[in-house]
Formats: C-alpha cells, structure tokens, sequence
C-alpha cells in the first residue's frame, strides 16, 4: 500500500520538531527516513503509525486519509526500538496478541491462530523459542518477534523504528541482510528509522534524508550518494572532504586537477575514493605530506596534510585506496605525494 | 557459600539479618509460643472453640479480608491517577496518601465514629437514604480498615506502575487491541504481582490493626468485637492462658494465610515468565 503525507508539521511547545512535510511512499518500497538525532524522523513515523498526533497535513494510506484514525484501526505493524514485547506472555502469546484481540466475528478459530502464529515463527526462524518469555530471549530473537507480532496482523504497511539501534554489531548486520531479504519475500510496504547512515545505503530501496524537521533529499541510495542535493546531505552520507574557496583552498584545488566550479559555488565536497595518489617525484610542487594510514579491510584509509602553497594550512585530507594500489605505491609515513582529484559536488 | 566470592558481603549481611529477625521477630513470638506450653491441650482447644472467640475469629479475619480487597481497588485507582495523570495539588494528594500512616490509628477511628454515627454527618445521610448503619456495626470496621490500609496499596502499587513500559501499551493498540484490551491483558497482568504484594500488607495491617476499630466497631461481643480487643479484655480479667491461646491462633493463622499469598505471588510470577 502507498503511503502519502502532507504537508506535516508537529511542534513541541517551541520546538518545532517537523515542518511542511510531504513524503511520497509507493507500494512495496522499503524505506529509510534517515537523519541526525532530532530531526524529527522517529515523531515522522509515529504520526504515519498514529502513536502521534499532526498538527497540521494529511496522512493518506492507500487512497483513505487516516489523520483522524486511531492507531488501533490504522492496519499497521509498527516495530518499537527496545521491542516492546509483552514481559508476562510466551512468544507465542506475543505473536498471537494480534490475533486474539480481533472482534469475535472476525476473529480466526484457534486452530487457525495456532497454525498462523508457527508460520510467522518459522518465517522468522525462531519457532523452537515459542514457549520462551520475552526475558529469556537475546536482543536479536526479540527483535525478530517483535516483527513477527507486527507481521500477525498482516498490517497493510510495516513502521520500524530504529530496528537495529540496540543491537551488537554482528547481529545487526545479519539482520539487515535479513530484513531485506524479508521484504524482498513479502512485499510490504515499509518504513524504518535509522540515524546510520551505511545502514539506510544497505537495507532501503528509497533513502529519505530529513534534518532539522524537513526532507532535505529523497531518491535511491545511489542517488542520493552520487548527486547530493546539498552540503548536508553530502556531509552526511558517506566521508567527504570539504574544501572552500574562500579559504584560499582554490590554487591548491586548481593543481590537484580540479576543474574550477560555476558562479557563485564555493564549496567542493571530494569523497575520500576520488583521490588519487601518485608519488612525488620531482618534489617541485607536492601537494600533501603522508601522515598515517588504517587498514579498513579491502580499503586503506590515508590521512594526509595539506601543503598549502602558501604555507599555511595543516588540514587534513582523506584519501581512500583499495589495498594491492597502496601496496604498489609502496609509501611511508613523510612522503611528499601529489594528487589528482577525480570528481567534486560543488556547493554554495 | 561460595557466592560470597561473587558478591561480597555476605556474611555481615546474612549475619545482621539473622540477628535482627532474632532478636525483633522470632524470640518476642517464641516467647508467645513457650508461654502456651503452660497450657493442656484441652484447655487449648477449651478456650478456642468458645462461641465468643470464634465469632471474634471470623469478624477480624473476614472484614480485614473484605477491607484488603476493596483498599486493593481503591488503592490501585489512586495509584494510577497518581502516576498516569498530572494535575494542580498532585503534591497534596501524595502528602494525604501518606497521612494514615502517620496519624495515631486511635484518631482515625474516633474521627471515623463521630461521622458515621447515626446522627454523624455521613452516617445520617447513610441511614436517612439507604438505610444503611456503619459505626457500631461489622461493616465500621471495614471502613477503619479501609482507611488504615489504602496507602499500603498505593505505595506498592505506585512504583511498579511508574515502571511500566508506555511502549507496550502502545504496542498493543497498534495490534489492534482496545483501550479495554491494553489494560485488561497487558497492564494489569504486569501490575498484578505488586497489587497482590498490596494487598498482603493491607490484610496483614487489617488484621493486627486495634486503635483505630476499637471506636467505630461498637465491640458487641459475637458481632463486632475483634481478636484483638478480645485478648486485651482476657488480659485485663488477668486470664493470661486465654490470652496466649488466642494470640497463639491468630499468629498461627495470619502467618499460614500470609504465606499462601506469597505462594500465589510466585505462582503468578513464574506464570508471566517474571521469574
């Protein structure tokens, strides 16, 4: 099912935690609203879940405006960060909630909730636990619980809020991949808050990137990672180098190979992998000095200082390079280096 | 002993709380329980199943019974308004909560009797409209125990809801469930266990308690005089053996019904997987 919003905003006495927002979800998505802490996107998923009211905008689920509607009739499974599983029922029991608490005229026999809850159990592989309490259980089963319990009802759209936020860092990449495995097969619409910005490129097929209560951009992950709509946006995912012209940073650029920009942009953004590094030979004109380097697996991460031509600056700058070309390169820590800069997002 | 390697400190502990329950607990009761060997068995038996002690038996025990039950509702109702909601003189409510605790229980009661009196100003209002007499009766010591014991109710019940998760309830209503539903199956199940734990203390004040009843309950002997008053008159007409038998009984009976609550607490736990 799609979901639209518009024109949301929602303030907290003086605090105005969203502004003007207008979201576009098509049906079968899997979407991240991802932002810095604060910028409105877990009180963004409680008001398309109905946990929290608008002040102002429409929130349209499928064609039907639900604003009004209480979250109990809104049809939709929503995954709370810390699970939010029933302390005093088995996991079958919390599975089964959903079901259970359906009028009677609606209600599935017993047999059928039995048989239903065990599908949902195997679906999230965890149907040996369902006799266990919640307590009994590591945060990455509860997780999955906590998803299967939304999934009972067979919601007609999936809210998570930062579903992977308490958890170590092995399981929450297991639990990525799986989630978005999870999706692939069942085909529900769905939303999930996340602060980490690598988390939101791997799992969502829509990247949502808020701040400060507004959308600053939205499209694919690769979209959104090779035309960043603004500087926040390219600060914000992934690492980048931040260069400004008016910091006399222009000769140095100009060197580097950088092509000099349109009217008015004075900013250059240069990801870390569109550096080149060659080594100097001639020493007339190196453009940084080799500070030190970290292993990232199948990258090097190199730090370098600037040599600015006029002497001043020791700001660093990172480059990035798989690991057999920095072998090659055959570096120490000193080397004077030249550089080529592939490629720029220029800025205002 | 070897989990003293793990936590520290527990041998002073375990010492000190062996000695405290020795020293205030056990050897006052046992005191109790040696004064008794002075009696035969039949006498024992002689003394208790005298019509009048056994009318005392039923009248303390089932009006602190039906005291706790309803303090229990009272008390989780105001625990509730208490944490759930905030409102002008909250701080007021809190400081009268805890008032009973403090006020000398003679006082209550007095205060108790003079307004339910038939010619008091609720007691008048109470038997003009419904026909209903409270003071001097079984049902004003129900009252006095209500009023002894809400706050035992409310101070165990208090914490366990401020504890609780919102996100559980929300949880459920996202599932579907009514606001009926949300309480019924998933807040109330976890408040339970400390309702119950209220709802022992409040028993256990309810059935010890004597300043406070002793002014409204009128003590008419077979219908409103309670164990405790019984064993002061025994002790005032110098009948010692009476007296020991009868605390002795009600010793044996408030510690039996005591553990069965804290038996039915585990039950409960262990069944909501809290343990």
């Amino acid at each position: 099912m799609s979901i639209s919003l518009f024109d949301i905003s929602k303030n907290f006495g003086a605090f105005s935690a969203l502004n003007h927002i207008n979201l576009e979800v098509p049906e079968g998505e899997l979407v991240a609203l991802l932002g810095p802490s604060g910028c409105g996107k877990t009180t963004l998923l409680r008001i398309i879940a109905g946990l929290e009211h608008t002040d102002k905008g429409r929130v349209v689920i499928n064609g039907q405006d639900k604003t009004d509607q209480n979250v109990s009739h809104r049809g939709i499974g929503f995954v709370f960060q810390h699970y939010a599983l029933f302390r005093h029922m088995t996991v079958f029991e919390n599975v089964a909630f959903g079901l259970r608490v359906k009028p009677r005229s609606i209600r599935p026999s017993n047999e059928l909730i039995t048989k239903k809850v065990h599908a949902l159990l195997e679906l999230v592989q965890l149907d040996w636990l369902h006799n266990r309490y919640p307590d009994q259980l590591s945060g990455g089963q509860r997780q999955r619980i906590a998803l299967a319990r939304a999934l009972a009802v067979e919601p007609s759209v999936l809210l998570l809020d930062e579903p992977f936020g308490a958890l170590d860092a092995s399981v929450r990449k297991d639990l990525r991949q799986w989630l978005r495995n999870l999706h692939h097969e069942l085909n529900v619409t769905s939303i999930f808050v996340t602060h980490d910005q690598e988390e939101a490129m791997e799992v969502a097929s829509q990247v949502v990137v808020l701040n400060h209560g507004r959308i600053e951009q939205q499209g694919t992950p690769s979209q959104i990672y090779d035309h960043p709509a603004n500087a926040f946006v390219s600060r914000f995912i992934g690492q980048t180098n931040v260069f400004d012209l008016d910091e006399h940073d222009a000769d140095w650029l100009q060197t580097a190979g950088l092509l000099t920009p349109k009217q008015g942009e004075k900013i250059a953004h240069v990801r870390p992998h569109d550096i080149i590094i060659e080594k100097s030979i001639d020493n007339a004109t190196p453009l940084a000095t080799l500070k030190d380097w970290q292993h990232l697996g199948a990258l090097i991460r190199i730090e370098l200082v600037k040599n600015n031509l006029n002497g001043l600056s020791d700001a660093s700058v990172f480059a990035e390079l798989p690991n057999d070309k920095f072998k090659e390169l055959d570096l120490a820590r000193g080397d004077k280096v030249n550089l080529k800069i592939r490629q720029a997002h220029w800025f205002h | 002993m070897s989990q003293s390697s793990v936590m520290p400190g527990f041998r002073p502990t375990i010492g000190f709380t062996l000695i405290y329950l020795g020293l205030v607990v056990l050897i006052p009761l046992s005191t109790l329980v040696f004064k008794s060997f002075a009696l035969t068995l039949d006498d024992y038996v002689h003394i208790i199943t005298n019509k009048r002690v056994l009318s005392s038996f039923r009248v303390s025990f089932s009006s602190a019974l039906i005291a706790a039950s309803i303090a229990s509702v009272f008390g989780f109702i105001t625990a509730w308004v208490l944490v759930r909601y905030s409102f002008l003189g909250k701080n007021i409510f809190h400081a009268l909560i805890d008032l009973p605790f403090a006020l000398p229980t003679a006082v209550a009661g007095i205060v108790l009797a003079t307004i339910f009196q038939p010619s008091g100003f609720l007691g008048k209002l109470l038997l003009d409209t419904f026909g209903i007499q409270v003071a001097f009766k079984p049902m004003g010591i129900v009252v006095a125990l209500i009023f002894i014991s809400i706050p035992f109710v409310v101070r165990t019940v208090e914490p366990v809801l401020l504890e609780f998760e919102a996100s559980m309830e929300e949880a459920g209503a996202s599932l579907g469930a009514t606001r009926l539903q949300v309480f019924t199956k998933i807040i109330f199940p976890n408040i339970f266990p400390a309702l119950l734990t209220g709802f022992a203390l409040a028993f256990a004040r309810g059935v010890g308690e004597y300043g406070s009843v002793i002014f409204i309950a009128g003590n008419i002997p077979y219908i409103s005089e309670i164990v405790p008053l019984l064993i002061v008159t025994k002790l005032e007409q110098f009948d010692i053996e009476g007296a020991t038998a009868i605390a002795l009984t009600m010793l044996v009976i408030s510690f039996l019904l005591l553990l069965l609550i804290n038996l039915l607490q585990l039950w409960v736990r262990k069944r909501s997987g809290q343990l």
